[in-house]
């Protein structure tokens, strides 16, 4: 199965960055994650994890490449990568805002939060702003209920938020570099 | 590897512990109220003053208290520091040496929220290193591994876990004993452990803890487990959200293999077994058993119906014995000390102690462990210290599976029928207190929005059911409903819980009719509040 490694070429995008054959180093670090599992079907969830860390994102082109090289349907591939909330099919913004939205949160006030974030960047939870700057999404629980309302601000648990400095938190990043 | 290995494995670990230990709490809760920054201040702190000869600065799991972090306990005298900062860290290691009182705010291990608790599962949390293999030895970790493996039958394991009355900590409390017998009588060429940390529950948070704070000891139950029922792989189902728990646990399963306490030839004996990861991607089903096993395999987790049921037919079809984090987590001190001294703890039909997630409006939020038939009570108000500057309005458990608890039956005994009679259940153990400011109707339309964007749409009673019991919750708080609505609602739910596949969907309405029954009022004043409003428009 080693010939499939350049195989999203066949059906990359003109210019899309991630069909360069053999030229993406991500793509070796994917097929040594499959070659790990021995291209096993029952891995698939594990290689669409490596996939997206490598990647940001789970494009079309690279479910099709994880497709053929576990010799899983197409069809598989993208319901899998659709149910589970973690996968994305869309590029993240530069920066991300997750809030917790489990029941401790909730009590604690993160829907002031979001609300807060969704006027200032103009976005529903789940989008991206227009610029690609930040991306504001909303999780189930994070498991920090101690610490009720959590966010966390590009990969980092905050807790004790409120509305008005994670306000002034992503004002940081949607000034810097607009 | 033998017995011997493992004491002396222990008097090393004990004999380079240094005169003063210092421990920091490096669970999620304190790292991310800069536990990190704290643990480093003070390593600098004892290298500036000269003093690592006799003070040694430990990272420790969570010691429960999340609301006061980050933590700092001091060994041998007691001293709590709470709510550290990194500038006070200098002080605190002066004091050792003398130099006056240190500038952090001292707490205290002697209220109740700590003077109560009766720890079993969490008897390691916040004392041992959980990155270390040698500190859970030391604290006679895989001792009950090997007095197992060469000394009892995997029949006698059974027996002993059968007797010990232990009950299966992931929510819905089917004897452990049972389950594993079942898998343990059932004659297969191969057979599976999986261990469920798909921790779904919003609010809840205790098996995270576990895993980020004692990984080894789930380790160990699981590998019991394996011996007794006959399996020789297993595989621990974490969620995706915790990053910590995941690369602790890698990191204790590589320790373990290293020093052949997982793998082949176990202690000398003929067992072996194998665990692996495997990472949840954020689907609230998969705590479901049959779901679970369908992700582990790869596919959309979506369950099937029961039976035949996992201890017969699981993982591709092979007997996989399920249980959750705590659960495991019990294993080995039943195995140490045997089914009787476990069965004396708790009440008549739930033995042993439960791990609670104490969070939402209450003073001290964090984990607690007490004993089975513990009042609410006691919990909430003298533990939890009651709500800051308010009253209790009804206590939340079960996460979206259960119901809300009004403060008038507080003096309910927790255990798993008491609960249930209540319209609740028991649950993985998230505890959430809510105040007078907290509007029922909202939190049951909050939970059913949770379980409409949860279902996995495989059968239409949930699929459709929440959505509709949704729409009409909006239209309660919207002020557009009606008493016909109402009616319709009850139905509604009523058929939603019998007709649903999964415990997600049978559940699913348990907020809704717990809240209509203890609620009626404010359900009410929704409805004549929007037929008022019309009246004047």
């Amino acid at each position: 199965m080693s010939s499939t490694v350049a195989a999203p070429s066949k059906t990359a995008p003109a210019g899309g960055a991630k069909g360069q054959p053999s030229g993406d180093n991500r793509y070796k670090m994917l097929e040594a994650t499959m070659k790990r599992h021995q291209y096993a079907a029952d891995s698939l969830i594990e290689v669409l994890h490596t996939a997206q860390e490598l990647f940001g994102f789970l494009e079309v082109d690279l479910l099709l490449h994880v497709a053929h090289s576990l010799r899983v349907p197409p069809s598989r591939v993208y319901g899998v990568a659709t149910f589970y909330h973690f996968f994305s099919l869309k590029p993240k913004g530069d920066h991300t805002v997750v809030i917790c939205m489990g029941t401790a949160c909730y009590v604690k006030g993160a829907s002031q939060v979001v609300a807060a974030i969704e006027a200032l960047g103009g976005i529903k939870a789940g989008e991206t702003t227009p610029d690609g700057r930040v991306s504001l999404m909303t999780a189930r629980c994070i498991g920090a209920c101690g610490i009720a309302p959590a966010v966390v601000l590009d990969g980092n648990i905050t807790g004790k938020q409120t509305a008005g400095a994670v306000v002034d938190h992503v004002k940081g990043w949607l000034g810097n570099g607009s | 590897m033998d017995l011997n290995d493992l004491l002396e494995i222990a008097e090393k670990e004990n004999a380079s512990a240094k005169p003063i230990r210092l421990r920091c709490c490096t669970a999620a809760g304190c790292l991310s109220q800069q536990g990190d920054a704290v643990k480093n201040a003070l390593q600098q702190a004892v290298a500036d003053a000269d003093m690592s000869d006799r003070v040694e600065i430990v990272g420790v799991g969570c010691m429960g208290l999340c609301s006061a972090g980050p933590l700092v306990k001091i060994d041998p005298d007691g001293a709590l520091f709470e709510q550290v900062q990194p500038e006070q860290c200098a002080s605190i290691i002066a004091s050792l040496n003398g130099g006056g009182p240190a500038e952090a705010s001292v707490g205290s291990d002697d209220i109740p929220f700590f003077s109560k608790q009766h720890p079993i599962v969490l008897e390691n949390s916040g004392r041992i290193n959980p990155e270390r293999i040698e500190s859970y030895i030391a604290a006679g970790g895989y001792q009950a591994l090997f007095h197992s493996l060469r000394e009892m039958a995997p029949t006698d394991v059974v027996e002993e876990i059968s007797k010990s009355g232990l009950r299966g900590r992931g929510g819905a409390g089917f004897p452990t004993g049972l389950k594993w017998a079942t898998v343990a009588k059932m004659k297969a060429e191969r057979k599976y452990i999986v261990c469920n940390a798909d921790e779904g529950d919003p609010g809840a948070f205790m098996d995270r803890s576990v895993l980020e704070s004692d990984p080894h000891r789930v380790l160990e139950g699981m590998a019991i487990a394996a011996y007794a029922v006959g399996a020789t792989q297993g595989f621990v189902y974490v969620r995706g959200e915790y990053p910590l728990a995941i690369s602790r646990l890698k990191t204790a399963i590589q320790q373990a293999r290293r020093m052949g306490l997982l793998g082949t030839q176990i202690f000398e004996s003929p067992f072996d077994f194998r665990v692996d990861l495997r990472i949840g991607a954020g689907a609230f089903v998969c705590g479901e058993e049959t779901a679970l096993l369908r992700s582990i395999e790869g596919q959309r987790g979506t369950p099937r119906p029961r039976p035949p049921f996992p201890a017969q037919s699981g993982l591709w079809g092979y007997p996989t014995l399920i249980n959750n984090v705590e659960t495991f987590a019990n294993i080995a001190p039943i195995v140490s000390k045997g089914s009787e001294w476990f069965s004396a703890i708790g009440t008549e039909k739930s033995k042993g102690t439960k791990v609670f997630a104490l969070a939402g409006k209450i003073t001290n939020t964090g984990l607690i462990e007490v004993p089975m038939g513990t009042p609410l009570r006691t919990i909430v108000e003298e533990m939890g210290g009651g709500v800051p500057n308010g009253q209790v309005k009804a206590v939340q458990t079960g996460g979206p599976s259960g119901g809300c608890i009004p403060a008038a039956h507080l003096d309910t005994p927790v255990d798993y029928e008491s609960l249930a009679k209540l319209g609740s259940i028991m649950g993985s153990g998230g505890m959430i207190v809510m105040d007078q400011s907290d509007n029922m109707v909202g939190v049951a339309k909050f939970f059913m929005e949770f379980c409409m964007d949860e279902s996995c749409g495989k059968c239409v009673p949930c699929r459709a059911g929440t959505a509709q019991i949704h729409k009409i919750l909006t239209k309660v708080t919207d002020g557009r409903a009606t008493s016909a609505d109402l009616e319709n609602l009850r139905s509604l739910c009523e058929m939603v819980k019998s007709a649903s596949l999964c415990g997600l969907g049978q559940s699913a309405p348990n907020p809704v009719l717990s809240t209509l029954r203890y609620y009626p009022d404010e359900y009410q004043a929704c409805i004549d509040g929007g037929a008022a409003a019309e009246a004047s428009a």
